[in-house]
């Protein structure tokens, strides 16, 4: 029985967790490089350098000290987004979608004090989110003003694209919608639900809910699939920038959507998640075996785009 | 290519460490299994005696040159006399002497030999030794016998064994009842055997020694002939016992000498009892090596102070935990806080016991995490916040301590082993991940750090693996060896056959 659904698993190309590290991870993400993306400061910079559109920068509260000058930072801001730089997860962001003299409104409806917010930053600057623990960074940033393309099938909070890119190849892509349990939040391992995408045309398929297949969102109710990603190919050639961006040939990376800035990366992961696979109902490995074998013959980054195009479009 | 180096190191390590136990449980005879006993045999020689009055020498053959047995330990009990050991011509002897000895006297010598897995191959020098005195017609008679059976023979030891047989042959009135006399004694036979051989400038001896048996009051000496041939001797026996009754002969000493001499006395007389007894094997394996082996065994635990070996006992079992987590956290799939957390609970719970360990445990994570979220509303930073917790679990564990032996429950005393930073940091994290995920999320963590830690604890306590690391630590190369394997392992977890089963199809 196990072993027989292991089998299957194998037969539809399903990447467990150990072979993304030995096979991929490991292989195709230098260890040098990984410091690119897992400080979101450093990532921000390298995009910005290089052209790509990324939610403005306000701020970054690097040391202990300079929480006194939250204040002074933030005035004149009426909303935006507190992110640790090291955080794993979308663990510790903090979203405020007002404020007015010294009370913030939480995007999950919360107001906190200006006490409270500095105690919050102060946490993060110590390294409650971030990866091992170390110090931290915190970000201040431009709260995303998302299109509204995605509104019907989103509970609150920001939804936003992920696509996994294997050498400058994007494979497989999802939206991740923000649901109640989240608490406006797209992130999967919080209870969003990532809807699959059809690489070709950019519309969504079936969403995935923890490990069920969902085709409605829990908390509105409309049908997750067949809503059209605005903009579609030239998300998929921004993500596919991000290969030579970084040199991390296992890569994922979100992108939102803004109503009037367009497409905007919010970060990007060295070590994605595989649940992806259940929202769009195919394993990864086909297409990463494809992207393998034609590497040698896809020179420019039109020839990867149109080589995603036309090889991994929806599975049925 | 990385395939090939990763599984011939492992091949590597595997082979290393399977010869090293190889060798150590063949040839050094290690136990395999915890308090495993093996036979030894004790031999009781008593000499009783009386005493005239004056100084008394007692002289005693001591055993020498006793293969294929081992002497593990030998002691004398003589109350009021001196005690000297020499090495003489044909082996080693003890002297007891004292200034005045009156009445009945018994002197006492034990030893204890247990039969030897590997026995000594040492090539000796062939041994001049003196030749008999014949005269007359048995130098006549001898050197008939010689004679004869070196026509028929090929080699040394079978013109001994003609010697012998000749001998055992003997008729009244032919040349071999000449040198033997009436109906002689297996002593006088082997005696003649020998001076016939020495004449036939064939090296030999005579060995005397006893029959053990596991329990007998009086063993009488049993005689027998040793042959020089090729660098060795080799035992020729008369009467032919049978062979399994011959493996438990033990030589004791060598040449005509009588066993026990008494100067200043009369009326000796010896008892010799022998017994089988169980000696636990790793003591017996220890005593018994070789002056090499012990230089090598000089290198090992059981040489460390006592307290130091039973603190590798339990350092040595922790790789034997960490493979399981790691075999848990990879194939498996289950969840824990912090890495190796979970073999530290399971080391902690060796000192507390499973059940208590599992109750302290859960009432200081429970409590920790009370003042952990109510520090929380104090808005500290980190550090501070984190040695405050540190600071509550001491006070938690010392209070735990004196509660529960205050109700008369030692196994509460060993709760201060708990590691408290560890549990500290389990506090922490579960905090975070209680925020940020869910009580759910957070209670699930903590539940499969527990079981992975049980299951640990499991591993690392049975006698059997302990015994195994400890007295076999190259062993431990093994568990490497399985370590680096798991890090190439690219099949499924199993938790992810759950999350994946939507995508297996039909």
């Amino acid at each position: 029985m196990m072993f027989d659904l292991a089998r299957r698993l194998r037969e539809q190309g399903v990447l467990g967790i150990n072979r993304r590290n030995a096979e991929y991870t490991l292989l195709h993400n230098p260890r040098n490089r990984y410091p690119l993306v897992d400080d979101k400061l450093l990532t921000k910079a390298l995009a910005a350098e290089a052209g790509i559109a990324v939610p403005e920068l306000y701020g970054a509260v690097e040391i202990q000290r300079q929480v006194r000058d939250l204040p002074q930072m933030l005035s004149g801001r009426r909303d935006f987004v507190l992110k640790p730089a090291r955080g794993t997860q979308g663990d510790g962001i903090l979203v405020i979608t007002n404020s007015a003299r010294d009370r913030y409104r939480a995007a999950d409806g919360a107001i906190l004090s200006h006490d409270e917010l500095a105690f919050h930053v102060a946490n993060m600057l110590s390294g409650v989110y971030s990866i091992g623990g170390h110090p931290d960074k915190v970000l201040i940033e431009y709260r995303v003003n998302f299109d509204p393309v995605f509104e019907a099938i989103t509970y609150r909070g920001v939804p936003d694209v992920r696509i996994i890119v294997f050498l400058g190849v994007p494979v497989m892509a999802m939206v991740r919608l923000p649901t109640r349990r989240s608490g406006g939040r797209a992130n999967l391992h919080q209870g969003a639900i990532g809807a699959g995408v059809n690489m070709a045309t950019g519309h969504t398929l079936s969403a995935v809910m923890g490990m069920a297949i969902v085709d409605e969102h829990p908390d509105t109710g409309n049908p997750v699939a067949g809503v059209e990603i605005p903009h579609w190919p030239s998300l998929l050639e921004i993500s596919a920038r991000c290969y030579d961006l970084t040199g991390l040939g296992y890569l994922g990376i979100d992108l939102v959507l803004d109503r009037n800035k367009g497409p905007l990366v919010l970060e990007l992961n060295a070590r994605p998640g595989l649940a992806i696979q259940i929202a769009n109902r195919a394993g990864l490995q086909p297409r990463l075996r494809a992207v393998e074998e034609k590497r040698d013959s896809l020179h420019t980054l039109g020839d990867r785009v149109a080589f995603a195009c036309q090889s991994f479009p929806a599975a049925s | 290519m990385k395939r090939v180096h990763l599984y011939s190191l492992t091949a590597v390590l595997c082979a290393v460490s399977l010869s090293m136990f190889y060798y150590k449980v063949v040839y050094l005879g290690f136990p395999t299994m915890p308090e495993q006993r093996s036979e030894v045999w004790r031999i009781e020689a008593a000499i009783e005696f009386e005493a005239s009055g004056g100084p008394a020498k007692v002289t005693l053959q001591l055993p020498q040159h006793i293969a294929p047995w081992v002497l593990v330990d030998q002691s004398f009990v003589s109350r009021g006399y001196g005690l000297t050991t020499e090495l003489h011509d044909e082996g080693q002897r003890a002297i007891f002497s004292t200034r005045e000895a009156q009445g009945t006297q018994t002197l006492y010598y034990r030893a204890t030999v247990l039969r030897s897995r590997h026995p000594d191959a040492v090539a000796e020098p062939r041994p001049v030794l003196p030749k008999p005195r014949f005269e007359g017609a048995e130098l006549v008679a001898a050197q008939a016998i010689v004679a004869s059976a070196l026509q028929q023979s090929a080699d040394e030891p079978t013109h001994a064994a003609l010697i012998l047989k000749r001998l055992q042959e003997a008729r009244p009135g032919d040349e071999a009842s000449v040198l033997l006399g009436r109906e002689p004694s297996k002593k006088r036979l082997v005696n003649v055997a020998v001076d016939l051989l020495r004449l036939a400038d064939i090296p030999s001896r005579v060995v005397n020694g006893v029959a053990l048996s596991p329990e007998r009051r009086n063993a009488g000496f049993v005689h027998w002939l040793e042959v020089y041939h090729k660098g060795a001797w080799t035992s020729i026996h008369i009467g032919e016992p049978r062979t399994d009754a011959l493996d438990y002969y033990l030589p004791w000493w060598r040449g005509r000498l009588p066993f026990v001499s008494v100067e200043g006395g009369d009326r000796a007389h010896q008892t010799v009892t022998t017994s089988r007894a169980y000696e636990l094997s790793m003591r017996v394996a220890m005593s018994e090596q070789r002056t090499l082996e012990q230089r090598l065994l000089g290198f090992s635990l059981f040489t460390l102070p006592l307290q130091a070996q039973a603190l590798y006992r339990t350092i040595l079992v922790i790789p034997v935990g960490i493979l399981l987590l790691v075999a848990l956290r990879n194939i498996v799939g289950i969840k824990t806080f912090g890495t190796f957390m979970p073999v530290l609970i399971a080391i902690a719970f060796r000192q507390t016991g499973l059940g208590w360990g599992i109750v302290f445990f859960s009432i200081v994570v429970a409590l920790g995490l009370a003042v952990r979220f109510y520090l929380e509303h104090l808005k500290l930073l980190l550090v501070p916040r984190l040695a405050a917790v540190v600071t509550v679990v001491v006070l938690l564990l010392a209070v735990l301590s004196v509660l529960s032996y205050k109700l008369g429950l030692d196994r509460g005393l060993s709760v201060g082993l708990f590691p408290i930073v560890i549990l500290t940091m389990t506090i922490e994290r579960m905090t975070v991940v209680w925020e940020e995920r869910g009580a759910g999320e957070a209670l699930q963590q903590a539940a499969g750090s527990l079981l992975v830690g049980v299951l640990c604890y499991l591993v690392m306590h049975a006698a059997y693996i302990e015994h195994l690391t400890f007295v076999f630590p190259e062993l431990l190369l093994i568990v490497l060896a399985a370590i680096l394997l798991l890090g190439r392992y690219t099949g499924y977890r199993l938790v992810e056959l759950r999350r994946f089963k939507v995508l297996a199809g039909r």
